[in-house]
Order: C-alpha cells, then sequence, then structure tokens
C-alpha cells in the first residue's frame, strides 16, 4: 500500500531529515513509527500525502507513484488518506458538525449523505451528543476525537496520525490507540507516529524505529 | 474502510462508488457542481455580512470610483442631448457692405440663388434688420434713440440639406470671395467649438473613468487578499484534505463578485442622488433658454451597464488576489 525505496529529504537549510530509507507497509497494516524527536518521523508521514516531496528516492502509495503526481491532481490522492495531527488543526469559527462534515463538503457529497456519514464518524469516536457544540468548548481528548472523526469520515483506505496522543494522559490515549485498532480491524491502513513506547509495545503491532533519519529497527511485532 | 468488513485480511478492495448509467452520473455531478458554487455564493454573502463595517467600507469605496466616471460620462450625454437639438438647421450670412446699392442687393440675391449649393437665400435689409433686433433684444427704447441704422444689409442662405460641413465650409469660402461681401458667417462654428470641447472632456473623463476601474480592482483585491490572510488556516486544512484549487478559490471569487455589485447598486444610488440635486438648478438654467429640458438618467441599461461593470471589476480584482496568494499558501 506504501512504499519508499531510497527516500532522502534534505530540507532547503541542510539538514538531512531522512536518509535512504526504505520499507514497505502492506494492505491493512497497523504500523507504529517512533525514535527521538527530530528522527525524522514527521517527515516521513508527511511525505506520504505529499505535504512534502522527497529530495530523492521514490514514494508510491496505493499503486501511484506520488513523483508523477502532479500539482492538479495532489487533491485526489489526499481525498483518499486520512490525516490526523497532534494540534488537530480544527476549525474553531465552525461547529464539531461543520469540522467533521468539511471533507464530504470538499468532495461534493448530497447533503443527506453527508449528514448521515458525520453522525456515523461522530458516533464511532463517541461524540454524537456534542455535534452542535463548537470544537474550542472540548477537551483536548475530545478535540482530538474531532480530528479523527474528520480523518475517517469518508472513509479513506489509509490514516496517518502524527504523534495523536502527544498531549494526553495515558489512559485517554490508549483509548485513542484502541479507536485506530478499530478502524485498522475494518482493514484500513494505518500508519500512526508516536513515542509512547510502552503504550506502542502493549499494541503489538509493527513498529519502525528511525534515529537521525535512518531506518534502524523494524519489528514486526507479534506476527 | 466498508462497514461490517469482518476481516482484517487485506482483501482487495471493490471501488466503492458504484457506476450508474452515464447520464445519471452526470446529472449528478451537475447537481453537485450548481450546489456547490451556490453554497460557495451565498456563504461569500454571510461572510461580508458577519463583517459589515469593512464590507461596507470596501463596498462604499468602490461606489466613489464607479459613480465618478458613471456621472460625469451621463453629464455629458445631457450636454448632447442639448446641443443635438441646435443643430439642424446650418445657415451662413453674408455681411455686404454698408455703400452696396439696393439693386445690386437685388441682384446678388437672384446670383446666390442661382448657385446650385443653396438651397434659399433671403435678403434682410438695414430696415427689416432693425425691426427684427428691436423685437428680439428688447432694447427697444435704447435703439430709438439711434440717429441712423448701423447694421448692414445681410442675405441669409441656407444650404442644401445634402451638404456636410465641409461642403459648406468651401461654400462660405467662395462666398467670402465677392467684392459686396463685407464678412460671412457661418452659425455652426461654435456648435463645432463647443463639440470639439466636449470630445476633449469625454477623453479626461475616459482616461479618469480607466483610472477608477484600476482602483475598483485594487481595492477589491487587497480586500481579498487581506480576507485570505485572516483564513489561512482553513486555506490550510481544506488543502489538507483535498480541496481542489478551484474550491479554494470559488468563495474568494464570488466575494469580489459581491463586492462588484454592492459597489454598483451604490454607485448608482450616488448618481441618481447627484441629478435629484442638480436637476432643480439645471431645470431653471433650461427655462431662461426657453426649454423645458430635464436631466436624464441612467435609465435601465445605464444601470444594467454600471452593475455589469462593477461585477467585472470586483471578479477581476478578486481573480488577480486569488492568482498571486492562494498558490502560496501550502500546508506546513
Amino acid at each position: 500500500m506504501i512504499r519508499f525505496d531510497n527516500v532522502s529529504k534534505r530540507y532547503p537549510a541542510g539538514h538531512e531529515a531522512l536518509h535512504d530509507v526504505s520499507l514497505h507497509i502492506g494492505r491493512g497494516e497497523m504500523v507504529f513509527v517512533t525514535g527521538h524527536s527530530g528522527a525524522g518521523k514527521s517527515t516521513l508521514l508527511r511525505l506520504i500525502p505529499l505535504l512534502e516531496r522527497p529530495s530523492r528516492g521514490s514514494v508510491v502509495v496505493a499503486g501511484a507513484n506520488l513523483e508523477r503526481i502532479g500539482r492538479r491532481r495532489i487533491p485526489e490522492l489526499r481525498r483518499r488518506i486520512g490525516v490526523i495531527f497532534q494540534d488537530h488543526r480544527l476549525l474553531f469559527d465552525r461547529s464539531v458538525f461543520d469540522n467533521v462534515a468539511l471533507p464530504l463538503v470538499i468532495s461534493g457529497q448530497p447533503r443527506g449523505e453527508i449528514a448521515r456519514r458525520v453522525r456515523a464518524a461522530l458516533d464511532k469516536v463517541g461524540l454524537l451528543d456534542k455535534e452542535r457544540m463548537a470544537p474550542i468548548t472540548l477537551s483536548g481528548g475530545e478535540q482530538q476525537r474531532v480530528g479523527i472523526a474528520r480523518a475517517v469520515v469518508s472513509r479513506p483506505p489509509i490514516l496517518i496520525a502524527d504523534e495523536p496522543t502527544g498531549n494526553l494522559d495515558p489512559a485517554l490515549s490508549e483509548e485513542i490507540m484502541r479507536l485506530f485498532q478499530d478502524f485498522n480491524r475494518v482493514g484500513t491502513t494505518v500508519v500512526i507516529a508516536s513515542h509512547d513506547l510502552a503504550l506502542i509495545r502493549r499494541l503489538g503491532h509493527r513498529v519502525i524505529t528511525l534515529d537521525k533519519g535512518r531506518l534502524i529497527d523494524d519489528w514486526t511485532g507479534a506476527a | 474502510m466498508a462497514r461490517g468488513q469482518p476481516t482484517k485480511k487485506p482483501v482487495r478492495q471493490p471501488r466503492r462508488r458504484t457506476k450508474p448509467k452515464a447520464d445519471e452520473r452526470r446529472k449528478s455531478r451537475l447537481t453537485i457542481w450548481l450546489e456547490q458554487h451556490l453554497q460557495a455564493w451565498v456563504a461569500s454573502l454571510g461572510r461580508l455580512y458577519r463583517a459589515p463595517m469593512p464590507s461596507l467600507m470596501t463596498a462604499a469605496v468602490l461606489s466613489i470610483a464607479l459613480a465618478l466616471p458613471a456621472s460625469f460620462l451621463l453629464f455629458l450625454d445631457n450636454a448632447r442631448q442639448v446641443t443635438g437639438a441646435w443643430e439642424g438647421g446650418v445657415r451662413i450670412s453674408l455681411f455686404l457692405e454698408q455703400q452696396v446699392s439696393a439693386t445690386r442687393q437685388q441682384e446678388l440675391l437672384r446670383e446666390l440663388r442661382g448657385i446650385e449649393e443653396v438651397a434659399h437665400a433671403r435678403l434682410i435689409s438695414p430696415e427689416q434688420g432693425l425691426a427684427e433686433f428691436q423685437r428680439l433684444s428688447g432694447f427697444e427704447d435704447a435703439l430709438a434713440l439711434l440717429d441712423d441704422n448701423p447694421l448692414p444689409p445681410v442675405i441669409e442662405i441656407e444650404p442644401r440639406g445634402a451638404l456636410d460641413g465641409m461642403a459648406v465650409e468651401s461654400l462660405a469660402n467662395k462666398l467670402r470671395g465677392r467684392a459686396e461681401v463685407d464678412q460671412v458667417r457661418l452659425d455652426r462654428q461654435w456648435i463645432e467649438r463647443l463639440r470639439s470641447i466636449m470630445a476633449l472632456i469625454e477623453r479626461v473623463v475616459w482616461v479618469v473613468a480607466v483610472l477608477l476601474a484600476a482602483v475598483v480592482v485594487l481595492v477589491v483585491g487587497n480586500t481579498i487578499r487581506l480576507d485570505i490572510e485572516n483564513r489561512r488556516e482553513e486555506i490550510v486544512i481544506a488543502k489538507l484534505i483535498g480541496a481542489t484549487d478551484a474550491f479554494i478559490r470559488r468563495p474568494f471569487l464570488y466575494e469580489g463578485i459581491w463586492y462588484g455589485l454592492l459597489g454598483g447598486i451604490a454607485a448608482a444610488m450616488l448618481v441618481e442622488i447627484g441629478r435629484w440635486l442638480i436637476g432643480g438648478p439645471a431645470q431653471a438654467l433650461a427655462r431662461l433658454y426657453g426649454s423645458s429640458y430635464a436631466l436624464s438618467g441612467l435609465g435601465g441599461s445605464g444601470l444594467l451597464t454600471l452593475l455589469g461593470l462593477g461585477v467585472v471589476l470586483g471578479l477581476a480584482g478578486s481573480y488577480l488576489a486569488v492568482g498571486r496568494h492562494l498558490a502560496a499558501i501550502e500546508p506546513r
């Protein structure tokens, strides 16, 4: 589903965030990417929805070589990848419902379909009763769950999450991770960057470890 | 992905979108497209409404920039209508030398009537001229005090209707050469001077109008640019989750159209208010000249032109801003 071949990413300032990384993530897999801050976790994730382009090497997502995806076709790619950020990236001038509905509005779904799917997604993350509220009135964990609902509402085949539990306490973190497991269980490919090693080991999925931009460990978990 | 798919096994997933008949699909795509446009159209109006003061300020600036050239052009239009009424009969007046005898005057009259280009010729003797002058000028008493008649004999010629300005001019020159003729006056000269003055003013107005149109484009462009800045986060998020450039551009373009439309409406109101303020004095002036002329307004087509121009300029301004600034915003 996601393949990196000898990928390097050097920023204009000269800092090399990724160095010659090759890996393959299969369809329906759940993978954690870990490492110290600055190890290149975020960069790795950002290459998948073309938030960045690699300096060298090639990235293939769902059979499409990203090199051949021009500017105009990036939206098409991003609609098939749900992205979740540590800082949630919600729109605070809109209700929870409208935030979650945004991907469907963008892809031009009919109104009735939007309402149905938004409610299903909010139900899944346990926020159905808060759809009319403003995101700012929600707790951090709830805001993160709104972000997750937005990422999954259009049922993308790939979910990527950059430190989704970064600011949450252990109980909430585990709850969020279980949520990702649920999505993975129905066939979604999930890639999560996290440095919460204890939690990751407990969940028992594949773990890719980066250090200073190099792939140093690929632990295939319990399988 | 699909709910209720119980297995984790990576089965090849069928394309989610089922394929209905082609035209059915096209129809739904068209309705979606229309719906998205309608949404952007209403949403952009809603945004203007939620920030009424800045929106009104912008619309006010636009209305003045549009109203100025509109009212100048309207004024010229009125002036042209007034002077147009004066252009009908061009006459050539031949002022004869005082000492030309009465018989010679009659001979000359006959000769002139023989010329092909002349439709009518009429002799006005000094006595007739004086009587006419007394009757029309109101200086009756003063003129009665004169010992002798200062007026020369005049032959008034009406050229054939088919002659254009050049031919009339050359006819006048031909007549000027005659010994008996002291002076030749074309009574259309001053109209032509007036007309060329108006042509000059019109050119100036057009230059100003083009500059003010540029002002409209720049003001709208700047307003939209600020709006894009204010909504940077929203744009970034929309791009992150797969919004196309067209989708992001749309509300800003509609915003530009709204500004242009509002500016156009306000400009039309300004022009009409101006006409109403000037109307009284203008009519009083017309009455002095024995006319019942009333200033004409924008009219339906003028109004449509003004609104249409507002919309086009507003759209141009927002297009400029959107083209320059949206591409620069990329998710980080």
